[in-house]
């Protein structure tokens, strides 16, 4: 398994993990954290052995957002040659599952970095924030467009307006996360969930998450037409014989990914 | 540190003692500020198994500060910015509380007795739900709490009609968990004290947190709490020892761990 500097990768029995490793500054993002996060997810999208990809934070947070030292002195024009976004949307490239197992504060890059999980587990406690207001800018790696898709336009101009804290309860009413869990049993449940997904068959998982995902974009009309063709496309797998055989036989399938 | 309490941990209790005798305590900004702070101490403080909330004097705690009023006040921006912090620091504290009161509890000083776990009084003290006869509504998450202690119509009784409920009545209200003769209250309370900070402690927190869960869950969210509660409290050394003591009959010894 390859080191890296600000965050820990380590996979087992399908299960990858990726932990934010910066805990003394609340796991702050920087360029080359959200570059090794990126490049350990991909690493982990290829590697058949892993069926799910967990992501966290070591330490109280999970991320209390970028690291504003970094980009005070910043112009447009070294923005623009540096184009650091490039890797956030590497990310939303990634096909396996991502699961975010989320605790403390989820602020400003470190709730975009969140938004870009598939599942999100908070522990009870969790505050989520946009506070890019409190500083003259706004959110730049999807904040603005990802949560106005998850809880719609009144809810985003509120929270990204006001900057302000949104407790667990709050976000789990709008479809922002998926469960609140004892913080003691962060890990253990999030690990739970993954299992039970990396146990379903692989490529059901995979091209499921791809057709959801149109439905974001798509119109109904082409959605439709884009699910069908995965549909069909799952009747060329090992896998669907297995799992229709294995129904009709009433025993538990044993799926390979094929 | 402080200047309007005082804070001191002994035998696994945090005592705090509301410090301004000479107003029976009543509460004035900085108190406010001051119990926050030390509630938030108490709460992570690995020694401490019980936090006890007293009153020096004769009082408890007369309530707001009416010197501290006047009519530039805003009153909702008092409760957001000082009352509200220090009784959420006070409800999200996994510890059990105990509010000794050894004398009136006023006002907010009611309120603040109500967000406690438990309500030792002194034969002499009393309880009164002072705010209507000032103009005013129960704060501090005072009507959040009678309520669910003592249900609506009584909550509204008491609330509205504003009358002194001296100790036996809070008593048989279920507002009093136990009345001791003034003379022995001090003691009473230390010993009280005692025997809470010898409780297997996660335990007690993960009680107080499925049953402050029970209250806003739907009974399959609540069992799934209840799951995940009873997980942690098997984890802990306490369980362990507790299984232990009960196979070599003895008396468990909690470590609060």
């Amino acid at each position: 398994m390859k080191t890296y500097e600000f965050i820990e990768a380590s996979f087992k029995d399908g299960i990858a993990l990726i932990e934010l490793n910066r805990p003394a500054q609340y796991n702050a993002l920087n360029r080359r954290m959200v570059g090794e996060i990126v490049d350990a997810a991909e690493s982990f999208d290829r590697n058949e052995e892993v069926r799910v990809i967990v992501l966290t934070g070591k330490g109280r947070a999970f991320s209390a957002g970028a690291d504003i030292d970094e980009m005070a002195e910043d112009d447009p024009v070294r923005m623009e040659l540096l184009n650091q976004f490039a890797d956030w949307d590497r990310l939303s490239y990634i096909k396996k599952p991502i699961i975010g197992a989320v605790k403390g504060f989820v602020f400003g890059g470190g709730f975009e970095l969140a938004l870009n999980c598939d599942l999100l587990i908070a522990a009870s406690g969790t505050e989520f924030s946009f506070p890019e207001v409190n500083l003259g800018v706004m959110p730049g790696a999807g904040g603005t467009q990802r949560l106005t898709k998850i809880v719609g336009r009144t809810k985003a101009l509120e929270w990204l307006w006001s900057g302000a804290r949104i407790p667990a309860e709050t976000a789990i009413q709008h479809g922002l996360i998926n469960r609140i869990v004892s913080p003691e049993l962060l890990m253990e449940e999030t690990l739970r969930t993954a299992q039970h997904i990396a146990r379903q068959a692989p490529l059901s998982i995979r091209l499921i998450k791809d057709a959801v995902n149109k439905a974001v974009d798509y119109s109904l009309y082409e959605g439709m037409q884009y699910e069908r063709k995965n549909f069909y496309l799952l009747f060329a797998s090992e896998d669907q014989k297995e799992g229709m055989t294995a129904f009709m036989e009433k025993r538990k399938p044993d799926f390979k990914g094929r | 540190m402080y200047e309007t309490i005082t804070y001191s941990i002994q035998n696994g209790a945090a005592w705090i003692t509301l410090n301004r005798p000479d107003t029976l305590n009543a509460f004035v900004s900085q108190m406010n500020k001051e119990m926050t702070h030390a509630m938030k101490a108490a709460a992570s403080s690995e020694e401490v198994r019980v936090i006890v909330i007293t009153g020096a004097g004769r009082g408890f705690c007369s309530g707001q500060d009416l010197s501290e009023v006047d009519e530039n006040m805003d009153h909702g921006e008092v409760l957001r910015k000082f009352y509200g912090p220090m009784v959420k620091q006070i409800y999200k504290c996994e510890k059990p509380i105990i509010a000794a009161v050894n004398g009136v509890a006023a006002g907010a000083g009611f309120s603040l007795a109500l967000a406690c776990d438990f309500r030792l009084m002194s034969d002499r003290a009393s309880f009164l739900n002072a705010f209507v006869h000032v103009g005013l509504i129960p704060d501090s998450g005072n009507s959040y709490f009678l309520t669910r202690l003592v249900g609506e119509a009584k909550a509204l009784e008491i609330s509205v009609l504003g009358e002194k409920i001296p100790a036996n009545q809070a008593l048989s209200l279920g507002l009093a968990t136990k009345v001791f003769p003034a003379d022995d209250f001090q003691m009473a309370v230390q010993q009280f004290a005692d025997r809470i900070a010898a409780l297997p402690t996660k335990a007690v927190g993960l009680i107080k947190r499925t049953i402050k869960a029970s209250d806003h869950l739907s009974f399959n969210d609540y069992l799934e709490e209840e799951a995940q509660g009873q997980r942690i409290a098997g984890l802990t050394k306490d369980h362990r020892e507790g299984v232990q003591a009960f196979l070599e009959k003895r008396k468990p010894l909690f470590l609060g761990k």
